[in-house]
């Protein structure tokens, strides 16, 4: 199991995304906006969760990191067409205060984690900083304790 | 590199305005001084972007962050705008490196500072001091711990 501190507006976390989708690893996601680097990073997790609420964060995560030069709320909205989802309730969900609270736990237990570049997976109960390389795969390939 | 319990060297930088700031204009407060490199490389950018998004939290704290290097005014007015930081950035510029050299973070091989946080408390002491590996960005986790573990006043 990894688990990725990314923040939906970072090039980087695209990169990572795109290498950790392909390795048989367990992924869980947790925000870490970092908004005066990108200024529409809270505003994309906010998207995420909200779609989550409906059962489709993981499609509306891959969405948003697998094509990075439309994320304008128009394009959420379409988005969020795409994958089905209820348009209202999305709209009123990732502005809510639930969301924005989920998005702010995480990103302190990434700060009390010491993440300070994002991405950075853990793996393991150790940091690997940056988009996976070698070492990543090393540490995945060696079995979990 | 400076240790916990000696007294801060003080000093009068010029910040990212061309104006002086000191040390002693912090008395009181506690300030966490941030060496680091160079403006503008991937590493510092993400170090400061990061502490950006927490400034809050240090400053319900009396905690004031304050950016060193060796770059000059114009240099941190610019690196603060790309980075939408409010951290004040202080020049270490003439002499060059006077300041990290004081607090025995200086690396003679690059002629810049490393990557270090030194944290002064509010009697002008020092409360608490880290140096990073290179290449390793020192999480806000650490001054938080260090904000924590303080002895109280």
């Amino acid at each position: 199991m990894v688990i990725e501190y990314a923040d939906l507006e970072c090039p980087y976390c695209a990169q990572a995304h795109l290498i950790l989708k392909e390795l048989p690893v367990t992924r869980v996601f947790r925000h870490f906006p970092v908004v005066s680097k990108h200024p529409r990073a809270r505003v994309l997790a906010a998207a995420a969760e909200a779609a989550g609420l409906q059962g489709h964060f993981w499609d509306m995560h891959d969405s948003l990191l697998e094509d990075q030069g439309h994320l304008d709320d128009p394009h959420l909205w379409e988005r969020a067409r795409e994958l089905g989802l209820d348009l209202d309730r999305f709209e009123q969900d990732r502005r809510s205060e639930a969301v924005e609270a989920r998005v702010g736990t995480d990103f302190r237990s990434g700060i009390r984690a010491g993440v300070a570049t994002t991405p950075t997976q853990f793996l393991h109960g150790r940091a690997h900083p940056g988009v996976p390389g070698a070492s990543f795969r090393d540490a995945l390939r060696s079995s979990p304790r | 590199m400076i240790e916990a319990g000696a007294a801060a060297p003080g000093f009068t930088l010029r910040d990212h305005t061309g104006s002086e700031v000191s040390l002693e204009d912090f008395r009181g407060r506690t300030a966490v001084l941030v060496f680091y490199p160079a403006d503008f490389s991937p590493t510092c950018t993400d170090q400061l972007s990061v502490y950006q998004e927490v400034l809050g939290e240090f400053e319900e704290r009396d905690a004031t962050l304050l950016g060193i290097s060796v770059d000059g005014s114009f240099c941190h007015k610019a690196f603060r705008e790309h980075l939408g930081t409010e951290i004040p950035l202080l020049a270490d510029f003439h002499p060059k490196g006077e300041v990290a050299r004081a607090y025995g973070v200086w690396s003679d091989e690059y002629g810049v500072a490393g990557r270090a946080l030194v944290m002064v408390g509010p009697d002008g002491t020092v409360e608490w001091s880290y140096m990073s590996p290179p290449l390793e960005v020192p999480g806000a986790n650490l001054i938080f711990d260090a904000l924590d573990q303080r002895t109280p006043a």
